[in-house]
């Protein structure tokens, strides 16, 4: 009796445990899959015209992605040079001095929802106040779009990681006479200089992939353009027409495409681990 | 209003501080020449007016999250307002899609959204939980944080990518192999049959659910072993002390302990499954129908706003207004009471540890 609830007990252990190593396989798996899917076909349609040449017209042969590039390089560097120190002075805001206040409070639950919120809305309330306003696409409204979406995460890591620094550091420099706004940016800013540089790179990481809201912003060009007041072309739609589209160059040129943004996403958060895990003591 | 009381509120510290600061000042500069003391007091002056001016410059950056929100909302209301004005709150429910006589209603993007995601979320729940369970109870310490690692990178790739791969790869391949075994076994029940009828041509509502399923996953498996983590060593201990197997373990100990936190998670995963655009417009076949069959293609709010879009014009553009304000409205809901659950899980464990 005794012995077959021992039994049961055992059997149910193993296959939960056995269940739950099935989950991890297929996570893994899935991973797996698809990066050789996305490398097989990536790599394959590689070559330097990629790189020095812009996007094909309808019918044409070759071309490249010349202006997708350029153009999601700009857009992405405007959307970080804007979202690092809005989302750095917000985190200090509520890591400093968010602990009495009702704001401050409501701003960081605000802010975690903002990190989930659909991207695609992002994008239809940019069109709303500024591409109906002016009656054009630009590169301004997609860096806007992108920024956006980067300025949680910035925030969010810029004030878990000033939250880690030790207290007596914060006091210390009181003792010294410091003024709040030195203690802030000068000690606690710095010691947390890892972190921030981690939250940084990942908001990176996270708009470089992003399409839904570029496609009511930026839109695209077909042409190279650096024109930020204009449409500008960029990776992630030129990927979503190009593997939608019939022909068959366009479709490899979107495989590279993929290929790149990836291979960049993936960088960057390997970067952002490993830099942090450097330069973090402990 | 808010604002305004939590600010004094921080200010009134704030110069109460400064005030203590001079005091002391003033106390061991008294034996100091009064030329001295002028110009001592004249730099705390100067300090205290930056530290108001850095306190100011923070708060209002930290503003822009709230004013981006509160503007999404308005803008979308004012863009969408025309639709609501003629077809009223029946908009939601109204069974159609018709661009040329302009006749239009919800209802199917909202069906092919929420259909999508509930599919995603039945999968990819007991998944994630299965991997949360093997980080942290049954992976040998040195595997976990390269394991941890895959999967965080799993939620990191694009989900254009995921479209992509839905489209190219995992699509010929459910038409070829999943479909047909599907409707051979499940389809061949009475109540499941209709579930599973129609064309096998790999692409439609399930196939999108299938691809959200493994975008969703990460997220809802990072949030779960988190607060996994937090159960406090000495339960968990005890009940293995006790004789309990990991099952027991995790089944009676851990889960209810972090059961909140655990459905915030899923919630999670609930929120960004239902406002995923790429990987959802690539699979899921973009037709304006309802139809019994998973199988059918169908559409979801976010892969109608990023097909129609381009073309739109006048009352067209402001029904897809109305539909982005939906499903914003929806995924605020989804995602505020995740974030109010995981908020409570921590909590208890500030408490208790």
């Amino acid at each position: 009796m005794n012995q077959n609830l021992y039994r049961k007990r055992i059997m149910i252990n193993r296959i939960g445990i056995s269940l739950s190593m099935l989950a991890m396989t297929l996570g893994l798996f899935v991973l797996l899959w698809i990066l050789s899917v996305l490398f097989i076909n990536g790599f394959k349609a590689l070559d330097l015209n990629m790189f020095f040449q812009s996007t094909p017209a309808p019918g044409t042969e070759g071309g490249g992605l010349a202006n997708a590039i350029v153009g999601s390089l700009m857009l992405v560097g405007f959307a970080t040079l804007v979202s690092t120190p809005v989302g750095i002075l917000a985190g200090i805001y509520l890591a400093e001095y968010g602990d009495t206040s009702k704001t401050a409070e409501v701003t960081r639950f605000m802010t975690d929802i903002m990190l989930s919120a659909p991207s695609i809305v992002l994008g239809l309330f940019v069109y709303a106040i500024l591409v109906a306003q002016v009656k054009h696409f630009s590169g301004w409204a997609g860096t806007i779009a992108l920024s956006l979406i980067a300025i949680p995460v910035v925030l969010r890591t810029t004030e878990n990681m000033l939250r880690l620094v030790p207290g007596s550091l914060r006091e210390a420099a009181f003792a010294l006479g410091a003024p709040r706004w030195k203690v802030a940016t000068m000690v606690t800013l710095r010691a947390a200089k890892a972190g921030v540089v981690t939250g940084v790179l990942l908001a990176l990481a996270r708009i470089s992939g992003e399409t839904a809201p570029l496609l009511f912003t930026a839109l695209n060009n077909q042409f190279f353009s650096l024109d930020m007041n204009g449409p500008m072309s960029n990776l992630p739609v030129v990927i979503f027409q190009f593997a939608l589209s019939p022909y068959d160059n366009w479709v490899r040129l979107a495989w590279g495409g993929a290929l790149l943004i990836t291979l960049t996403v993936l960088v960057l958060n390997i970067l952002a681990r490993v830099y942090f895990r450097d330069k973090t003591p402990g | 209003m808010n604002t305004s009381t939590a600010g004094s509120g921080t200010l009134d510290q704030q110069s109460l501080d400064d005030t203590k600061e001079l005091g002391a000042f003033m106390e061991t500069s008294s034996a100091g020449s009064g030329m001295l003391d002028q110009r001592r007091l004249q730099t705390v002056k100067r300090q205290r007016f930056q530290d108001f001016i850095f306190h100011k410059i923070t708060l209002s950056f930290s503003l822009i999250v709230l004013v981006s929100l509160i503007g999404i909302i308005v803008s979308l209301a004012i863009a969408a307002w025309p639709t609501f004005k003629k077809f009223g709150i029946e908009f939601i429910w109204r069974v159609e899609w018709d661009i040329i006589n302009e006749e239009f209603g919800a209802a199917i993007a909202i069906f092919g959204t929420l259909a999508s995601a509930t599919i995603a979320i039945l999968i990819a729940m007991p998944l994630s939980f299965g991997i949360a369970l093997f980080l942290t109870e049954t992976c040998p310490t040195w595997l976990r944080r390269p394991l941890g690692t895959a999967i965080e990178l799993l939620a990191a790739v694009p989900s254009i990518i995921y479209g992509m791969f839905g489209l190219f790869i995992f699509a010929p391949l459910f038409a070829e192999y999943g479909q047909p075994a599907l409707q051979s076994t499940l389809g061949q029940m009475p109540l499941l049959a209709p579930l599973f009828g129609g064309a096998t041509n790999g692409i439609g509502i399930l196939a999108a659910g299938l691809i959200l399923a493994f975008m969703i996953l990460p997220f809802i498996a990072a949030v779960m072993r988190d607060v996994f983590e937090i159960v406090p060593p000495i339960l968990r201990e005890s009940a293995y002390g006790v004789g309990c197997t990991t099952w027991e373990v995790v089944r009676y100990i851990v889960l209810p302990y972090t059961q909140q936190g655990v459905i915030g998670g899923v919630m999670l995963g609930l929120g960004r499954a239902l406002g995923e655009t790429m990987a959802v417009t690539f699979v899921i076949g973009n037709s304006q129908r309802i139809s019994a069959s998973l199988f059918s293609p169908g559409s979801s709010i976010a892969s109608t706003l990023a097909n129609e879009f381009g073309e739109a014009a006048d009352f067209h553009l402001s029904t897809l207004f109305a539909l982005g304000l939906l499903l914003f409205v929806i995924t605020f809901i989804v995602l505020a009471l995740a974030k109010i659950l995981i908020i409570r899980t921590e909590r208890a464990k500030g408490l208790k540890t």
